[in-house]
Order: structure tokens, then C-alpha cells, then sequence
């Protein structure tokens, strides 16, 4: 099999379970390896990929440096071997608009930028028509049309617009932002790219948590390139667009990754929620216009462009149109990134990506939305995923994150925990949060303790409304959801 | 809550000069029209609805953290912040709802489970908005159990004006607002986040801190967190009173708050035009002198300087006076003797004393402390526009785009100012800074000077002359503006002399120790950055050329028109609370009120008739003519109104001889000073809060001091005056300072329309106020130069005589710091101590090295004239080859170093230039040992309590 080039990621999901040291095997092995990003199917991590002369490709899942002389000895006859790659029902059932290129080549590899040359002398409302014609709505919890973003700004008159890409990534459970900068960063760029002459900003920056050091070191030498070969800069793909992109680093706050958090930290300020009015649209970065988007928000925006707006709006379920990246963990067998269109059932992911429970044993809950995200029992799980859909069930998407839970898990701890990461997290700015996580994690304690009866549930009932309707932000905002989603729909785990 | 003001809880929308469009909202039922731009929360209090509020006061920017202002919008899910939510057309405010009070008790429920239940000990029960708010929302359980909190937290005391009490904190960020937006030094932060937020300085504590203690904090905190250690001490005050600031020209205005006639706090009014509700450490919480056991209130005399003082009555010591002064005269002459008026009092005991001088004395040997101070900025003005005083009014910095300080060092001398400008820069005005230090303005969070010209003191005239020739010379004038409004002959002179080579920043940088690149760029920006505005303190005209420098900066507004609007002009900052009023009033030897020259003949016709008395035409003595012909033994009576010259003036040794010389020295003051030392009668003043009158600031204002208590002496001070005067033989008969203010404004054209009724309605105005402006002036010279065309004077430089040999290699340059004020005759009473206590003389680290100084190590200053010792600080703030020093401590002596070089037109000493030389010391200088030796004797010769 010399010269065979062999694909494996450096995402750290795979390197996390050894694929370096696989890699530096298949190398010494005499092979061609070439590290690229994951395409999300984390359960198979390391997913080790080899082509032949075809192109074609061929993969094994969960590859040790022990398998590798068996694998190569073996070839398709090796029992970690799951055949064609692009016959994996598990990856061939997703439809990816955003991702179809992650994982499959080296990140850094220059791609073609079609969508962005294609574009480089649209009207710049023509591009906002095609985002409003595709329906597409912000990727990283809100769902807040990207349209009307995109239109604030460039109709609020400034000499500076900007465009802020929240890469704070800290919903627990959730890694699609993470996979995307370490797997194909220039999907990003020429996604923010297109927005900046679609919106007259000429300045970006990429704000991404401390937490990811691999994805800050891919992205900033993807940027490096990408200014290397004049997708950014004074002249854009040499058109007369100028726009400019800076990776940000932020330091360890959840809250910086809400959107005016965010921006105070990235002034240079202490990360502390803005109030709003004014949105960040028309009052943003240091005061001007600016977009503030999801990663997997911007990186929607090349396939969008290039198949065209009404074509993304064919897909999922008006109005929660396109695909969404569902990401996949907890206690499940099959766990990773799903991007499908809006519309499947929570079954379909968790049952049909997923396999059920890895314990094995019946599974009770599912969180969805990230930690603020409500949890949902059986009963739930043949609701679609639209916007629309899970808020009539009292739930949200969020940004895409779903935890699954066994038989085993106790919601009066999951509420405490609610509270809990409200508490450690909170920014302290206003006072529902600030002190009303603590009341609320201390009441729950009571319950924990069988010390409370009916009065502390009122109790926490009544903190919740507090909480919900006169927090500043959603942080304290949401808290509610997961706390009075458990007490709804496991009130037994209440009662001790 | 007796006293409490309105609080609209957010700040009016700002509208950049237009008038708002209104915008139609319904609150409650009620429709009700307001600005555009308005928040809910405002519209509504404006209207007497009250939304419960925390977080939110109507001096900082809203911030929406406190959530207790929420109401329902038709239209809008959930609740709004109203603090946060401006009006819409249309919209309908619901502020009480069934819904609403649930969160906003719930949200107090929450404050008070974290908040000790001890209402009733607490220093702020009844006059803290927390427990208001518990009542307005009704709440009446707290049902969380006992649960983590911030009840143990300890306080911090080390302020000696407040405490920070962080178990009562209920990080609202108004203290750490306060700081940022309204005083603009950025001591305060909040440190941690969520439930462990606290508000942190950033030190150990307040002391120790960037606090520059100017209360802000205290006065903008909800609760008892920040509270005035007089409050805790005697209560929350009852009653209050209007009145204005005795420290610098700012002229805060400020609502005293009492309890009988004892003074709880002082906090600066939010209607006050110079201040807008802010304050510094002076004002604030710096007027404990009024009643510091050395305070002296009753009258004493003395046959020589080395007898001990006698306690008299009022009548025997204006006898003693009276009989002492007639006797100088009999013996040397109707002008042997003389008087010098206060820039500290007020208008009505100014105009007394120089009339006094004028019409019972018999001459005109009066003159005033603005001598040494601004004096050259009234001559300057004078000649070039017309008004011997500054342009704008303080709020006109608002509407600045290009900023030059020059020679001032605001943040120290004129705090609530520089909080206001540097609110202007943090908008984004640019900066330039001309000083030979690294004053706060250079560099201080948030603001950063576009330029820094660090010139070597004395090299004012040639830095100026050289923006002229930048304007001049790169088609910079404003053409229009000079065809308009200047004399054109003066102008095409004013041209020539500014193209000069000479003039050229390439020839000017090598004397003034600056970049001539940086020069032509800071000129540039003056002359094409927009409204451009001057400000310059002491350090422009404490200087041989301290009259050519006002005119010469004169002359560049001209040029580049930047004078008549707001946003412009040319500002001096005065130094003291009534520097501007007493020279208004005619304490200068050759000129009446509003500086009419006496040799005038039919301003002294008028003055004849009304005062009845046929006065001298002949100008009198300046100060410094004074102290000559004393030590020459033919000038011998002096009357010192709360002036301390024997401190304040330069060459101490010189005017200590000069009032060892006296045969009848006089003193009026609250202290036993150092002019006293040398006195035979002191007759005891009145403090600020014991004085009914008016000041006017550095913007012209005049302002309302109002008596809060009765003076402790027993005797106005105008009225010790008019007592004396009477006992010379010049009746005067007064029954209050209203009726001197009314003779004021009979005989004084540009006060025409001022009186206490009209000062009671509408707080206060700056002259001019006669018929024409009735409300006063904000901007002078508007239409035209009050002079008629603006006049261009040549501005040649002289350099001074007094420059750095190898004897004297090092330049002295004096000035302040914020804490203490001039002789310090106040602040040094007062625990402002805390802060710094001693006059120490900043070196730069090179100079020091060459000499092996380090920080703390004693020093010996010496100049041609004298010699101190005093401790060092190393330090970059100066540039090498300057030192630099304050006069703020009487035993430091500052001024026996000083020359008695002065402005040529003005006499103003020039304390900024004095080539010393600096060496290790290990003893105190022979003045020193003098002085201490004096000390000791005058403190004998007081009478035992």
C-alpha cells in the first residue's frame, strides 16, 4: 500500500483518543499522511481515511497505533473498517451545506472560493436579498433573522462598520464551532468575507474562547494564508473591497459568549452584559454598526451564495429554513456533529444518529440547547426540530446542543446544576442573576436535602419568574428553562 | 428624605444644540410629550410618576442592572427596563401591574436576602434609597433561609472623609460609574463576577488607591456602603442651604446640608452652572477648617511685634487701628499707608476694603492677591479684545474639538473642571499639552494628550510665536473671520512679525527643548481640528513675559478664529474662588470697578459724587511698590485682607523685611498666619460658610455665598471694615452685603443688572448683566471684540534674566497639588493631611543620580536668594534639568527661594523660573531654623486659652 495517502485528523476530538500517535505510525509506515479536520463523527474518532487511485476513500473507525500494522495488513477486511466513506449511513444521511468540506483535506489546504469571486461585484443588497430569500436565521442560539442584522448595518450610516464572529463557543455539549476552525477555517473567512461587502464593514474579528488552543492556532494561521493570497486585506480576491480580520482571544468568561459581553470584552473592558437598546446592529463594536454572528452562522453564508437563497430555503421547514448542525454527546453510543436540515425528529438524532444510551440502559432525559436548554423526556422525542416546534413544547434549539441521559440521571441535581452554572458563570451585573442563582442553587439544595416541602417549590417557582422576566440578559434569562423543564416533566425527582 | 431632590434617574438625551423633536408616549393613562431619545423611566418621573429605581441616577448613563424599573409595553413580550428603554411613538407604559410588582418584589426580595436587616442603627436610615424601594414595592417577607451573603465583609475606613462598608453594597456600579463617567479617574472597578462582584480599588484600599477622594461615589451610592464619616458621626442632616465653594475659580456650587446651624455635608448642587453636581476633595469634604481650634474670633492688638497679643472688644481694636494708621499717615504722609484686598472674600468685602483705602485712606495704594496670579491675563485680555477676562463659560468645552493646556495643570487645581474637559476628551476632543511636567492630562485612563510639548519653564512667548508663524506661514488664518472682526493694520504687522524666521519652530526648538516636527503638527491641529480652545493657568502668566503670553495667545485665536462661539476662545483657569470678582471690583492701584483707569476723569466724577469724597487721581502702589518702600522705610501701614503674603509672595526674606518695617500692620483673617507674625492688630474673619455675598468663578459667574451661621466673630467682615473706615473719618453705613452689592452694580457697568433678588431667582450670572444682557454673558466678544476690532500686539521675546549657570544648573518651577490649596491656610486644617503632609520637590531620576538623591532623602534648594531644605521625590514627571515644588506648607518656605522678577506689565512674580541648585542635606536651612525660632515665639506670644 506505499504511497497511499492516508487521512487523519488533528481535530482534537481524534487526537484526544490517539491519533497522533496513529498518525506518526502510518507515516512510519512509509504512507502519505495528511492531517485534515473531523467530519464530526465523533464515535469513530480516530477515523483513519484512505484513498485510492479513484479518489475514492475508505475509512476505519476508532484506529489505535496497535491496529495500525493490522490495518494496513488487512485492509477492508479489518473489523474496524466501515467501508466507503461516502456510503456511512451515518455521515450519508446528513445533508451538509456547511460542513461538506470539514474533514476532508488538510484545514489549512487553500480551497476554492468560489462563492466569494462570485460575488466580489454583487450589489451589496442583492447579497442581503439572497440571505433574506434563504431564510437563514442566527446559528448560535437566538435564531434572530441574519437578514435584518445585515441590513441594520449597512443602513446605519458610520465611517466604521464591523463584523464580529462569536467563536466563544461555551455551551456544554456543543463543539460544532470548534470543528469547523480546526477542520476548514476558510469556509469562515470567505464567509465573513461575503458579509463584509454585503454589510460595508471593512473590519472583522473573530472572538474565540481561550479554551480552544488548537482552533486558535489553525484559524490564525488560516487568516495568515488567507491574507498570503488576498482573500483578505486592502483588496479583496484584488477587487476594491478591503476587509480586514483579527482573531480575538478571549479569557475563560461564558458569559463573553453572549453578543454584548462579547463586545465589552473584546473593547478591552471587563466582559459585563450591555443593555439594550442600542443592538449591536446599529450601536456594536466601539459604538459603530456591527454584525454579530455565529461561526457556523458566517460559515452558512458561502453555500448559500453558491447554490442560492431559494435553494437553502428548500430545505427544512419554513420558517426554520436550512440545515442545522445538531451536535450529539452525553451518555449516547453514536455521539458527533449532524448537520441536517430543520424538521428531523429528536428520535431520528438520538435514537437513529445516536443508537440510544451508551450505558445501554433506557433513556430518560435529553437536554437540548446547552445548559440552559430545557429537558425533555420520551415523550418529547418525536417532536421536529424546528424553531417553531420545540418552542411550542416550551423548548429551545439553542445552538444545537443535545445531551442524553439515562435511567440513572436525578433532574432535582440536574436543577441544582442549573442554577449552579448560572451562579459560577453569572456576570453579576444585574441582580436575578447574581444573587438569584444562589438562592435558587441553596432552595434546590433543601429539595436535594428533604428538607423542603410545596413551599420551596413555590419558592423557586416564584425565582424563576423573577429570573426569567427582569434578568439583563438570557444567561439569567434562561435559567428557568432547564430548572422548570425538570420540575415539569420529572416532578417526581422532586419529592424526597 | 427632607431634602432629597428630583431624580429623573436617567440623564436628559443629549441633542447636540437642536431641539429635540417630542415624541407622544402614554404612562399610566396619562399622555404625555417628552424629547426624543427619553428614557421611559424619565418621562415618567419628569411627569411625577416614580418607577422604583436602584441602579439608576440622572447624572450617569443608564445601566439597567438593577431591574427594578421594569414595566409593560403594549406591544412587547415580557417587561422592559425602563431606565433603559427610550420612548417611542405611541407607545403605552403600563408602571403597575400585577405582574410588574410581583418581579419587582421578587427582585427585592433577593437584594434584601443578601442585606443586613439594621435599619434602624444604619447611618443612611432615612436617606437610602434601598430601604425606600423595599417600601415601595411592598415587600414584607424574606423567604430564603440564611444562605451565603457578604454580611461579614470588613470595612474600609482608611478615607478620612468616608467609609466603604461592603456588607451594605448592593453593586448597583453607581460609585464605580460615578467614578468613570462623572469625575473621570477610574479608581473604582468591579472585580469578580456573579455573586462574588464587589467593587475593588484596585489597592488595598481607598487611600492607597487612585481615589482622588472627591465623593462622587459616596454621593452617588444608594445605601449605607459609601457613607461621609460626618453623617455616620452626627446623622442624617434636616435641612439645607445654598451656597458656592471658597477654594479655586471653579466656583462649585453646592447645597450645604445641616442639622441646627452645625454643617453635616456639603454636596455640590445639581443645578449649579460651573459644577453640574460634581466636586473634589476640597470642596467637598474639605471645610473642617471653619472650625479648627486655631481659629481666632476674637480682636487682638499689640504695641509691638514683640509683645504678646491683648484680647480687645471690636471697638478698641478699631480704635487701636484707626489711631495707628492716622498716626503713619501724620508722620510720613497721606501715602504711607495702604491695603491689599482677598481674591478669597467676597465681592461686598473687596469693594469696602478698596474703597476704603480710596476714600478713607486717601489714595489709591490698594491692590489685590491677583497680582501674583492673573494679573497678566487682565492686561492681555484687556489690550487684545477689551475684557479683562476669560472668553467662554466652563460648558463651552463641550463643544471643543481641539484642546490646548497650557501652563495649567487642571486635574490638580481645578478638579471638577478637568472632570468636565476630560469628559470632552473621552468624547473625543484631541489634546495638547504644553508643560514642562507630565501633568495627569498627558496620559490618565481614558484620555491621552494628541501632543506633549514638555518646554523648558520660561519659553512660553517663543513656543506661541512659533504656532503663530505655523499658521502664518502654512495658510492656516482665518481670513474671513480677521477681515471681519480684527484691526487689519495690526494684523499685516502681526504677519510679518510671526513669518520671521526667528519665529520658526526649527529655529525655537533648541530653547524650548522641544520637536519642531511635533510643534508644527500640535499647531496644525489648533488651527484645522474645528473649534479649537485655549485653557492656561499660572504657568503662562507667573513669568517676566507672563503679559506677552496672554496677548500672544490672543493674537492665535484671532488668526485662526477661534474666538466668539462656544467651543473656542482663550480661558484663563483662575486660582482662587473670587480672584475674578475682587479684581471686578477695583483692587488694583490704577483702576476703579471694571477696570476704568482712575486717572479717568469722569468715571472718578461719578465716584466723587456717589461716595462723596474727592479721590486721588494719581494710581497707587502694586504690592511689590508696596514691600520697596516699606523696606525703604516710607511706606508703613498696611491693611492685609485674608491674604498671606509673608507666605505667598516671592523672596520671603524681602517681604519679611519689608513688615518687620511696618508701623501699623493690620490683619484680617481666620488664622494667626504668617503675615501675622509680623502684625499689630488682627482683626478676626469670617469663614465661607459665615459670609453672605457673592463670588465670581474664572467663567465670570457670580455666584450666591449665603451665612449658614452667624460669623463666629461676632462681626461681618465688611462691617469690621466699614467700622474702621468710619473711625478714620469716612462714615460708611451699611446694614447688609445686599446693599453693597446694590452700589456695586450702581457704579459698575458690567454689574449693572446684578442683584441678590436676582441671584435668589436664577442662581447665578456672568457679567456682563446690564440692560442688553440681562441674564448675563456665557460667550464674550460674540458679534464683536468688546474693544470694537480685536487688536494684534507683536509678542517679542524677552527671555527672563533669571536663567540655569553652573552655579544654579537646575530650573525651579512651582505650583499645587490637589489636596492642598495655595498657603494652605485651610487645607492644612483638615485631614486632606492624609494625603500628603510636607512640600517635597520632585527631580528627574538623572539629575537626581548625578547628585545621588534618592526618593525621600532631604535636600537643599538654593537660589540667588535664598535657601530651603526640603525632601526629594524622584521622578519622571519632570523633565531633566527642571525641578519642581509646591508652597502649600509655611515651614517649607518655598518662596524664600522665589526672585522678585516680575511680568513687566503686571509686576506678576515669576515663580515659574528659578535656576537653583540641588544638594544632599542633612540640616535645615538658616531661613528655616528662623522661621521655626519665630514660630515658637509668636505662639507665645498668643493669649492662653
Amino acid at each position: 500500500m506505499a504511497n497511499t495517502r492516508v487521512h487523519i485528523p488533528q481535530d482534537v476530538s481524534a487526537v484526544a483518543c490517539g491519533a497522533d500517535a496513529v498518525a506518526e505510525d502510518f507515516a512510519a509506515a512509509g504512507l502519505d499522511v495528511v492531517r485534515t479536520g473531523s467530519r464530526g463523527a465523533t464515535w469513530a474518532e480516530p477515523m483513519v481515511e484512505m484513498a485510492d487511485d479513484t479518489g475514492s476513500r475508505t475509512a476505519w473507525r476508532n484506529v489505535t497505533a496497535d491496529d495500525v500494522p493490522e490495518v494496513l495488513k488487512q485492509g477492508n477486511a479489518h473489523p474496524k473498517c466501515l467501508g466507503a466513506v461516502d456510503a456511512i449511513d451515518w455521515l450519508a444521511g446528513q445533508h451538509r451545506v456547511v460542513f461538506d468540506r470539514c474533514g476532508t483535506d488538510h484545514p489549512l489546504a487553500l480551497p476554492p472560493t468560489v462563492a466569494l469571486e462570485s460575488r466580489l461585484d454583487a450589489a451589496p443588497t442583492a447579497l442581503i436579498d439572497e440571505i433574506e430569500t434563504s431564510g437563514l436565521r442566527g446559528r448560535g442560539g437566538a435564531g434572530f433573522p441574519a437578514h435584518i442584522k445585515w441590513r441594520t448595518v449597512r443602513d446605519t450610516p458610520a465611517e466604521q462598520k464591523y463584523l464580529v464572529c462569536n467563536a466563544d463557543e461555551g455551551d456544554s455539549g456543543t463543539f460544532a464551532d470548534r470543528l469547523l476552525l480546526e477542520g476548514d477555517p476558510f469556509r469562515l473567512i470567505e464567509g465573513m468575507a461575503i458579509a463584509a461587502i454585503a454589510t460595508g464593514a471593512t473590519r472583522g474579528f473573530v472572538y474565540l474562547r481561550s479554551e480552544y488552543p488548537d482552533a486558535e492556532r489553525t484559524f490564525a494561521a488560516a487568516l495568515k494564508r488567507a491574507y498570503e493570497h488576498g482573500m483578505l486585506g486592502n483588496s479583496v480576491l484584488g477587487s476594491a473591497h478591503t476587509f480586514d480580520l483579527e482573531l480575538f482571544v478571549g479569557a475563560g468568561a461564558y458569559i463573553c459568549g453572549e453578543e454584548t459581553s462579547l463586545l465589552e470584552s473584546l473593547e478591552g473592558r471587563r466582559g459585563e452584559i450591555r443593555a439594550k437598546p442600542p443592538v449591536p446592529a446599529i450601536a456594536g463594536l466601539f459604538g459603530q454598526p456591527t454584525v454579530v454572528h455565529n461561526v457556523i452562522s458566517y460559515a452558512a453564508v458561502p453555500g448559500i451564495m453558491q447554490g442560492g437563497g431559494s435553494a437553502y430555503a428548500e430545505l427544512g421547514v419554513a420558517p426554520s429554513t436550512g440545515t442545522m448542525a445538531f451536535q450529539l454527546a452525553g451518555n449516547v453510543l453514536r455521539g458527533g456533529l449532524i448537520e441536517v436540515p430543520f424538521g428531523i425528529t429528536l428520535a431520528e438524532i438520538v435514537e437513529g444518529y445516536g443508537g440510544g444510551t451508551r450505558s445501554g440502559r433506557p433513556l430518560r432525559a435529553v437536554q437540548i440547547g446547552g445548559p440552559l436548554g430545557a429537558y425533555l423526556g420520551q415523550e418529547d422525542l418525536d417532536t421536529p426540530l424546528t424553531y417553531e416546534a420545540m418552542a411550542n413544547i416550551g423548548a429551545g434549539i439553542g445552538h444545537g446542543g443535545i445531551v442524553v441521559f439515562d435511567d440513572t440521571v436525578d433532574l432535582a441535581e440536574q436543577a441544582h446544576y442549573a442554577f449552579k452554572f448560572c451562579e459560577v458563570e453569572s456576570c453579576g451585573k444585574c441582580t436575578p442573576c447574581r444573587l438569584g442563582s444562589v438562592r435558587g442553587k441553596e432552595t434546590i439544595q433543601t429539595i436535594l436535602d428533604g428538607r423542603a416541602g410545596p413551599r420551596e417549590l413555590t419558592m423557586i417557582r416564584d425565582l424563576c419568574e423573577v429570573m426569567e422576566s427582569a434578568s439583563l440578559c438570557q444567561m439569567g434569562g434562561m435559567t428557568p428553562i432547564p430548572v422548570l423543564s425538570a420540575m415539569e416533566r420529572f416532578p417526581e425527582d422532586f419529592k424526597r | 428624605m427632607t431634602i432629597a431632590i428630583a431624580d429623573f434617574g436617567t440623564p436628559a438625551p443629549s441633542v447636540n444644540g437642536h431641539a429635540a423633536d417630542s415624541v407622544e408616549v402614554t404612562i399610566d393613562g396619562h399622555p404625555l410629550e417628552v424629547p426624543a431619545g427619553t428614557s421611559i423611566m424619565r418621562a415618567a418621573r419628569a411627569s411625577g410618576l416614580d418607577i422604583p429605581k436602584l441602579c439608576a441616577t440622572d447624572n450617569l448613563k443608564a445601566f439597567g442592572s438593577c431591574r427594578m424599573c421594569l414595566v409593560e409595553v403594549e406591544g412587547r413580550r415580557g417587561l422592559i427596563a425602563s431606565c433603559t428603554e427610550p420612548v417611542a411613538p405611541g407607545m403605552v407604559v403600563r408602571t403597575q401591574t400585577e405582574k410588574v410588582a410581583r418581579v419587582r418584589r421578587g427582585v427585592m426580595e433577593l437584594y434584601i436576602s443578601d442585606h443586613p436587616l439594621d435599619c434602624l442603627t444604619c447611618a443612611a436610615n432615612g436617606d437610602c434609597e434601598l430601604q425606600d424601594m423595599a417600601g415601595a414595592v411592598g415587600l414584607r417577607d424574606v423567604r430564603y433561609a440564611e444562605g451565603d451573603n457578604h454580611l461579614g465583609e470588613a470595612k474600609d475606613e482608611s478615607n478620612p472623609y468616608f467609609t466603604f462598608d461592603p456588607s451594605k453594597c448592593i453593586a448597583c456600579s453607581r460609585c464605580v460609574r460615578a467614578c468613570a463617567e462623572v469625575q473621570g479617574t477610574f479608581a473604582l472597578t468591579i472585580d469578580g463576577r456573579g455573586f462574588e462582584s464587589k467593587v475593588a480599588t484596585g489597592a488595598d484600599d481607598f487611600l492607597a488607591s487612585e481615589c482622588v477622594s472627591c465623593g462622587a461615589c459616596v454621593q452617588a451610592c444608594p445605601t449605607a456602603t459609601l457613607m461621609e464619616k460626618s453623617v455616620i458621626d452626627h446623622g442624617v442632616p434636616d435641612r439645607t442651604e445654598s451656597t458656592t465653594c471658597a477654594y479655586c475659580g471653579v466656583g462649585c456650587s453646592f447645597r450645604a446640608e445641616m442639622k441646627g446651624d452645625q454643617v453635616v455635608r456639603m454636596v455640590p448642587h445639581k443645578d449649579g452652572k460651573a459644577n453640574h453636581g460634581h466636586s473634589c476633595v476640597k470642596g467637598r469634604f474639605a471645610w473642617g477648617y471653619a472650625n479648627h481650634k486655631d481659629r481666632i474670633t476674637t480682636p487682638m492688638v499689640r504695641e509691638s511685634t514683640a509683645d504678646p497679643w491683648r484680647e480687645v472688644g471690636w471697638d478698641e481694636a478699631i480704635d487701636f487701628a484707626a489711631t495707628r494708621l492716622k498716626a503713619v499717615q501724620a508722620k510720613h504722609g497721606r501715602k504711607s499707608i495702604g491695603g491689599i484686598t482677598s481674591s478669597r472674600c467676597t465681592n461686598e468685602e473687596v469693594w469696602l476694603v478698596q474703597k476704603m483705602v480710596r476714600a478713607a485712606f486717601g489714595n489709591n495704594n490698594v491692590d489685590t492677591c491677583a497680582r501674583v496670579c492673573h494679573s497678566p491675563t487682565g492686561y492681555g485680555l484687556r489690550q487684545t479684545y477689551g475684557t479683562s477676562a476669560g472668553t467662554q463659560d466652563f460648558d463651552s468645552v463641550q463643544d471643543a474639538d481641539v484642546i490646548v493646556v497650557i501652563g495649567a495643570n487642571p486635574t490638580e487645581a481645578h478638579p471638577v473642571f478637568a472632570s468636565q474637559m476630560k469628559r470632552r476628551l473621552r468624547a473625543g476632543a484631541r489634546l495638547v499639552v504644553c508643560d514642562p511636567r507630565r501633568i495627569d492630562l498627558v496620559r490618565s485612563p481614558h484620555v491621552e494628550a494628541d501632543h506633549h510639548l514638555p518646554l523648558q519653564p520660561g519659553t512660553n512667548v517663543p513656543l506661541m510665536n512659533a504656532f503663530a508663524h505655523v499658521v502664518v506661514t502654512e495658510g492656516l488664518v482665518d481670513r474671513a473671520f480677521v477681515e471681519e472682526r480684527c484691526d487689519l493694520e495690526s494684523f499685516e504687522e502681526w504677519v510679518e512679525f510671526a513669518k520671521s524666521k526667528e519665529n520658526a519652530p526649527e529655529n525655537v526648538a533648541e530653547i524650548l527643548g522641544v520637536d519642531a516636527e511635533e510643534l508644527r503638527a500640535a499647531a496644525r491641529l489648533y488651527a484645522t481640528g474645528g473649534n479649537a480652545a485655549i485653557y492656561y493657568g499660572l504657568g503662562v502668566t507667573e513669568h517676566s513675559q507672563g503679559s506677552t503670553m496672554v496677548m500672544a495667545m490672543a493674537n492665535l485665536a484671532m488668526a485662526t478664529g477661534n474666538v466668539g462661539r462656544r467651543g473656542v476662545g482663550v480661558n484663563p483657569l483662575r486660582g482662587q474662588n473670587n480672584v475674578q470678582g475682587s479684581c471686578d471690583m477695583g483692587s488694583f492701584p490704577h483702576e476703579f470697578s471694571d477696570y476704568r483707569p482712575v486717572t479717568d476723569e469722569a468715571v472718578r466724577t461719578e465716584f466723587n459724587r456717589h461716595w462723596d469724597v474727592e479721590l486721588d487721581d494719581v494710581a497707587g502702589f502694586r504690592i511689590p511698590n508696596m514691600l520697596d518702600h516699606a523696606v525703604a522705610g516710607d511706606f508703613l501701614g498696611l491693611y492685609v485682607q485674608g491674604e498671606d503674603i509673608a507666605q505667598s509672595d516671592p523672596n520671603t526674606q524681602h517681604v519679611e523685611a519689608a513688615l518687620a518695617n511696618m508701623e501699623c500692620l493690620i490683619v484680617q483673617d481666620l488664622f494667626l498666619n504668617e503675615t501675622a507674625k509680623f502684625a499689630h492688630v488682627f482683626l478676626p474673619g469670617a469663614s465661607f460658610l459665615e459670609k453672605d455675598g457673592t463670588f465670581v468663578n474664572a467663567e465670570r459667574r457670580i455666584n450666591r455665598v449665603r451665612a449658614l451661621m452667624p460669623p463666629k466673630s461676632g462681626v461681618h467682615e465688611w462691617e469690621a471694615t466699614a467700622r474702621l473706615a468710619t473711625a478714620l473719618g469716612y462714615p460708611m453705613a451699611y446694614s447688609s452685603a445686599e446693599e453693597i452689592l446694590a452700589e456695586v452694580a450702581e457704579l459698575t457697568p458690567s454689574f449693572a443688572g446684578v442683584s441678590f433678588d436676582l441671584l435668589d431667582e436664577v442662581s447665578s450670572v456672568q457679567w456682563p448683566c446690564n440692560e442688553t444682557a440681562p441674564l448675563g454673558t456665557p460667550i464674550m466678544h460674540e458679534q464683536a471684540f468688546v474693544r470694537g476690532k480685536g487688536l494684534f500686539i507683536l509678542t517679542d521675546y524677552q527671555p527672563t534674566p533669571e536663567r540655569a549657570n553652573r552655579k544654579f544648573p537646575l530650573l525651579l518651577t512651582t505650583g499645587r497639588i490637589l489636596t492642598q490649596y495655595n498657603v494652605g491656610a485651610q487645607t492644612r486644617r483638615t485631614d486632606n493631611l492624609a494625603w500628603l503632609d510636607e512640600d517635597v520637590l520632585e527631580i528627574h531620576p538623572a539629575d537626581a543620580e548625578l547628585r545621588g538623591l534618592r526618593t525621600g532623602d532631604w535636600v537643599s534648594v538654593a537660589s540667588r536668594k535664598g535657601e530651603i531644605t526640603l525632601r526629594a521625590q524622584v521622578t519622571e514627571r519632570v523633565a531633566a534639568g527642571v525641578v519642581y515644588t509646591t508652597f502649600h506648607h509655611p515651614e517649607t518656605g518655598t518662596n524664600v527661594v522665589t526672585t522678585e522678577l516680575s511680568d513687566w506689565a503686571t509686576n506678576c512674580p515669576e515663580y515659574k523660573v528659578t535656576a537653583v541648585e540641588v544638594r544632599p542635606a542633612n540640616h535645615r536651612s538658616e531661613w528655616q531654623e528662623r522661621f521655626s525660632e519665630r514660630t515658637r515665639v509668636q505662639a507665645l506670644a498668643l493669649p492662653t486659652p
